[in-house]
């Protein structure tokens, strides 16, 4: 399939999974059309291109579709080979794959937990969620970004909900974890890659995330 | 320089005799060290710090954890007889699908394993409409990767022992040929491959060890 056939992206701008991706294509410089997604009544086009998820983002290039937001990042960088979002070394490749994981799956169940629960399950979930940024800080030693000192990449950009999108899991959540004398790495590395022009341009207004998280600890919480 | 190459394994994991079979696919020499769960040894605790898990693969000396990408990472660095397909369309497919079998069916296969009565009925129904997506790939084709075994099939493999010795232990009508017809004649096939016999998780010995643990569930929840 040639690079230069039509992309579009189908997602919503409060997805963090969503921009990622947007980051990916701004980054390469890839031209694509968005189509915003209603999440609450989901459209044909969405049920058809992601049957056995129905969730976006799903990339759709030259009329196949894609999905999973780290899946859709590898593909871009395999069919677009400019400015390379993975490192080249199998072990880099590794190294970034491994804590891409482990920022979704430990981080984010954690952030997930401690978002929705209240008491004892809350203290419980943010006590994981810090043991979790700690390692994830003491990835960041003497580095500027996940990828170097030169470049974001593919880790950064995995990681980028906790740049922007964890503040306001935190003030809906009710609690606070994230602070620059605990992490200062993470505080340093939120400030430069804020910085970088196609992440800044590309973060969707604090209060639609608010009004998001709002509507979703509401729906989630025990009443 | 020649390569070393250790893989920290468990003989009833799944994952780490996925990591088995890659490795002798492209038969790559490798030692083998089985781990004790319940008593882990320092240096799969060294090599892997975060989790802690099996399987860890060590390539002269550096640890690569989480089996999925240990198989990536096999892939990149040995190039010959390629697991995963070339066209990227194809290895996101691959990958979606994998991820599918592991945090999807596994994860439901678990639920199955530890409910009873009606949320296990629920739980069934789930694993049903899973495998029956996963069935789905495998239409019109020798393998899920094509004409020969490959990626998918590697870790689609927990089908091949790791479910069949989990039906069989619960006795519920979980994974059967008359559910899964396509599945099964796959499963066929990969039991006629001598390499994948060879990392087969010996049945007897997993069906005790699964029943031990299932009645330590339960004796541990009363």
């Amino acid at each position: 399939m040639a690079a230069g056939e039509n992309v579009k992206l189908l997602g919503t701008r409060q997805s963090m999974f969503t921009q990622r991706v947007v980051w990916a294509l701004k980054l390469k410089g890839i031209e694509y059309e968005f189509i915003e997604e209603d999440l609450v009544n989901k459209s044909s086009l969405l049920l058809r291109l992601n049957p056995v998820h129905k969730k976006v983002p799903v990339l759709v290039h030259g009329g196949k579709s894609i999905i999973e937001s780290k899946i859709i990042l590898e593909y871009i960088d395999e069919t677009w080979k400019e400015t390379s979002l993975l490192p080249q070394h199998p072990q880099d490749r590794a190294y970034v794959r491994f804590w891409a994981a482990f920022i979704d799956d430990k981080l984010m169940e954690a952030s997930k937990k401690a978002f929705v629960s209240t008491g004892d399950d809350q203290v419980k979930a943010i006590e994981s969620t810090v043991e979790a940024l700690q390692l994830l800080e003491e990835e960041l030693h003497g580095k500027r970004f996940f990828g170097g000192d030169q470049e974001i990449g593919f880790l950064d950009i995995v990681a980028g909900w906790i740049a922007y999108w964890f503040q306001f899991i935190e003030e809906v959540g009710g609690f606070k974890v994230m602070d620059s004398t605990k992490f200062p790495c993470l505080d340093s590395w939120t400030k430069s890659f804020l910085q970088v022009p196609s992440i800044e341009q590309n973060l969707p207004p604090p209060d639609e995330l608010r009004n998001v998280f709002g509507a979703i600890r509401s729906s989630m919480c025990p009443k | 320089m020649a390569d070393e190459v250790k893989l920290f394994g468990m003989w009833a994991s799944p994952y780490s005799r996925r990591v088995e079979l890659a490795l002798k696919l492209k038969g790559i020499p490798y030692e083998y060290i089985e781990e004790d769960l319940s008593n882990k040894s320092s240096l799969l605790l060294k090599y892997n710090p975060v989790h802690q898990k099996i399987p860890v693969l060590v390539h002269n000396g550096k640890p690569i954890a989480e089996s999925l990408v240990i198989l990536e990472y096999i892939d990149e660095t040995w190039r010959n007889n390629p697991v995963l397909p070339q066209d990227p369309y194809d290895r996101a497919m691959a990958r979606f699908w994998a991820k599918f079998i592991d945090e999807k069916l596994l994860t439901t296969a678990r639920k199955v394993s530890f409910a009873t009565g009606k949320e296990q009925d629920q739980a069934i129904e789930q694993i049903t409409e899973q495998l029956k997506l996963l069935e789905n790939e495998l239409k019109g084709k020798e393998y899920f990767s094509g004409q020969s075994i490959g990626y998918l099939d590697i870790v689609a493999n927990v089908l091949v022992f790791w479910f069949r010795n989990l039906q069989e232990a619960l006795g519920v009508d979980m994974f059967t040929e008359e559910k899964f017809p396509i599945i099964f004649e796959w499963i066929g096939k990969l039991v006629k491959i001598d390499t994948v016999n060879e990392c087969r998780i010996p049945k007897e010995k997993h069906l005790d060890y699964i029943r031990t643990r299932l009645e330590a569930l339960k004796f541990s929840s009363k």
